[in-house]
């Protein structure tokens, strides 16, 4: 009995091991949930509130997938992954996206087979000092002690930047932010490195932020952004667009408060398009006619996602800098619906 | 059995292998490793498949590579530009000095707390069972964390050295207790000094065979020789002499605060104290507990004839019970050692860069190699094993009961 039920169990993950490596749609819709990988916690960007709801800056690109592809932005169960484990996760299947401000980078693309579906936040490696230190640049930091987050692309520009300026350094690696936080308090080390928007996310929960500095050097280019396993197009393109239909609702004027209104009686032949009412987009991603709708209705825009979770009307304080619209100078450019 | 019985010679057919007792278990035997044999095939050539599938090839060329991450506390070279190959050995070394020491801690606390916890002195007694059941009641991982937060948390940062008005100060100025680790100062070899290093290892080995002719007069003659203090003597004397004749070759370098942290000295890093403390404590209260089982399992008889003959107590517990104890003692305290050098895997959660968190967590994630990363480390981790098992066996037949 016990063997036959061994012996069945195998055969079972063996076909699903076979068969887990397409089709990521079709299995989201069957589930009637997106399984989306986000950070164990990282306030501005995803970290669960006090009624223990996910909210964020990530969060939003997955409840906006969800609310195109399953009409419904809280059918995401959110799998909290450290720096570790979130390839391993998305690679083996448990999770369908991982919104967990990535780097993009080549190796990761290439060699790890991920997709990266675009650019949610342009970012770059900063260093976090207590004022009272006195250093205000990153090159006087020869001989002190950093924290870093471990099995992340800062732990190799660190060695990069220190052999590069000729000084040393002592590393502290740590596992998780709210670990780095603790032990950069305590005085643990001197200094805390990490992409410049999680600096500024951690020192906004600090009692007394003001105590502590981002030095102006931005060592790296860090562009993040949500990917999805490689190999799986259809998947790809849908994510891919979801988050390219948030930057351009925000280019055409298309906000959550007007999406309905603007889907009803707009002149704009774009707007028409991505909301919907013309043409047949949604079709080809294999989705309904409103998929764009739904997610904007649901999120609001990228700049309302941004102004809401990140932007400086919040404890995060973020500027937009490169990650304004294209006509407002930044990087943000989706390619035209059509 | 009789021959009466008995089959046959030579008419060996092949329902025998079923029918017959003498060779049915050896049929099901067979059957059971041929299958055993096909699932694991079967499991190896599914992996090689799905990997295939999923474009992944399974290669360690990897190792090679340059590593370019940084690790604080190395024993040998190390730097961002060595190989991945190189950072694990960084780690390799690492995971055996935390297991070597801890080994040694957890024994000497072990065999105390055990020898304690039997003492008359209620105190005493009671003391040990609370040791010993509030430290092995809880995870070591906890143990560990605990530790490390209170280091960093109660010690304080090298900046409170700082300054005229510093409100921390160095230990004798050779000693500083920071929350980043402990500072000693490190000795500075000059010419000549091999000569007093020669010296003391001269003195050991005087040591050893004074000792043991101190035994053989003993057992000749029942002259008892004191070993204590000769013993000493032995060991300072011809060392200090030679240290001065020599001309004060070995110097002490001592750390001192330079920019952000001390510079100099030998840095013992917190991660590895809160590891070696944490897995001595842990594991000493299970040895404790061996160590107690050890001794309860020697007939009071012995104690009493020991006492009958004379003997102190303390001479009772060191001539007579501990060495039996020793053949009970010695086969579970190898499993402990083993649990210590597994437990010390846990390092990551304190950033102390052993194996796993060399090749098995930085290595891994930056080169993506997960399945070549894990089998390696399960190779390491299987080979230690069974070496400190190979050698601690070897021990347990010199302890054990010889019958002749």
């Amino acid at each position: 009995m016990n063997k036959s039920v061994f012996f069945g169990a195998l055969t079972v993950a063996g076909v699903l091991a076979g068969a887990s490596a397409a089709a990521t749609l079709d299995d989201v819709k069957a589930r009637g949930k997106l399984n989306c990988g986000v950070t164990t916690g990282l306030v501005g960007f995803a970290a669960p509130n006090a009624n223990g709801e996910w909210e964020g800056f990530d969060v939003a690109v997955c409840r906006a997938v969800a609310a195109a592809v399953l009409g419904d932005p809280k059918a995401v169960e959110f799998v909290p992954t450290t720096g570790k484990t979130r390839f391993t996760a998305l690679a083996s299947g448990e999770i369908d996206f991982l919104a967990r401000n990535t780097t993009w980078t080549f190796s990761r693309d290439v060699d790890l087979k991920f997709d990266f579906i675009g650019v949610n936040y342009y970012d770059g490696q900063g260093f976090m000092v207590p004022k009272s230190l006195g250093v205000s640049s990153a090159k006087d930091l020869d001989g002190a002690t950093v924290c870093i987050q471990t099995g992340t692309t800062t732990e190799l520009n660190l060695a990069d930047f220190f052999r590069s300026n000729n000084i040393s350094y002592e590393p502290v690696p740590i596992e998780t932010n709210a670990e780095g936080q603790q032990q950069y308090l305590a005085g643990a080390c001197d200094t805390y490195t990490t992409d410049a928007s999680g600096l500024a996310s951690t020192r906004a929960t600090f009692e007394n932020p003001g105590d502590h500095v981002i030095l102006p050097e931005i060592i790296s280019k860090e562009p993040l952004g949500p990917l999805v396993r490689h190999g799986d197009n259809d998947w790809g393109d849908v994510t891919r667009w979801v988050l390219y239909a948030l930057i351009a609702a925000e280019e055409l004027g298309v906000t959550s408060a007007n999406v309905e209104e603007m889907s009803m009686n707009t002149t704009n032949p774009e707007v028409a398009r991505l909301l919907g009412s013309e043409g047949t987009l949604g079709e080809m991603l294999g989705l309904d006619a409103g998929w764009a709708k739904n997610a904007i209705a649901s999120q609001g825009n990228y700049g309302e996602i941004f102004a809401k979770n990140i932007g400086e009307e919040t404890p995060i304080g973020l500027a937009r800098g490169l990650n304004a619209q294209w006509t407002d100078g930044g990087l943000m450019y989706a390619p035209p619906f059509r | 059995m009789t021959t009466m019985s008995d089959p046959q010679q030579g008419s060996f057919r092949l329902s025998m292998l079923l029918n017959d007792t003498r060779y049915r278990s050896y049929t099901f035997q067979f059957i059971a490793l041929v299958l055993l044999i096909a699932l694991m095939a079967f499991l190896g050539v599914n992996l090689m498949r799905n990997l295939a599938e999923a474009g992944l090839n399974i290669s360690y060329d990897f190792l090679g590579v340059p590593a370019g991450y940084d690790i604080n506390q190395t024993l040998i070279d190390y730097n961002s530009q060595s190989s991945n190959l190189r950072a694990a050995m960084v780690g390799i070394i690492n995971t055996l000095l935390v297991a070597f020491l801890a080994c040694l801690t957890a024994t000497v606390i072990g065999v105390i707390a055990g020898v304690a916890r039997l003492s008359k002195n209620w105190l005493v007694s009671k003391l040990m069972s609370v040791y010993v059941e509030i430290f092995r009641n809880i995870p070591v991982l906890i143990w560990i964390l605990m530790i490390y937060t209170l280091m960093t948390a109660v010690l304080p940062a090298p900046n409170a050295f700082r300054g005229d008005n510093a409100t921390s100060s160095m230990l004798f100025d050779a000693f500083a207790f920071t929350n980043r680790g402990v500072y000693i100062p490190a000795p500075v070899w000059g010419p000549g000094s091999m000569m007093v290093v020669a010296t003391f290892i001269l003195s050991i080995i005087a040591v050893v065979f004074y000792r043991r002719y101190a035994v053989k007069l003993l057992f000749e003659t029942g002259k008892l020789l004191p070993t204590g203090w000769p013993t000493l003597a032995i060991l300072i004397v011809p060392t200090l002499l030679m240290f001065f004749i020599m001309g004060s070759p070995i110097g002490l370098d001592l750390p001192a605060l330079k920019g952000f942290n001390f510079r100099g000295g030998i840095q013992i890093g917190a991660p590895l104290i809160a590891l070696w403390l944490a897995l001595s404590v842990y594991t000493g209260a299970f040895i404790a507990e061996n160590v107690r089982a050890g001794i309860q399992a020697i007939p009071k008889g012995q104690t009493e004839a020991a006492a009958s003959l004379g003997l102190r107590p303390k001479r009772v517990m060191n001539l007579v019970i501990l060495p039996q104890a020793l053949r009970v003692i010695i086969p579970p305290l190898i499993s402990q050692y083993l649990n210590i050098t597994k437990n010390s895997s846990l390092a990551i959660a304190v950033g102390y860069a052993d194996i796993t968190a060399t090749l098995g967590g930085i290595t891994l994630n930056q080169t993506g190699r997960a399945i070549e990363c894990v089998l390696l480390l399960m190779l390491f981790y299987l080979t230690i094993s069974l070496s400190i098992s190979a050698i601690m066996n070897v021990y347990n037949k010199n302890v054990s009961l010889k019958e002749r």
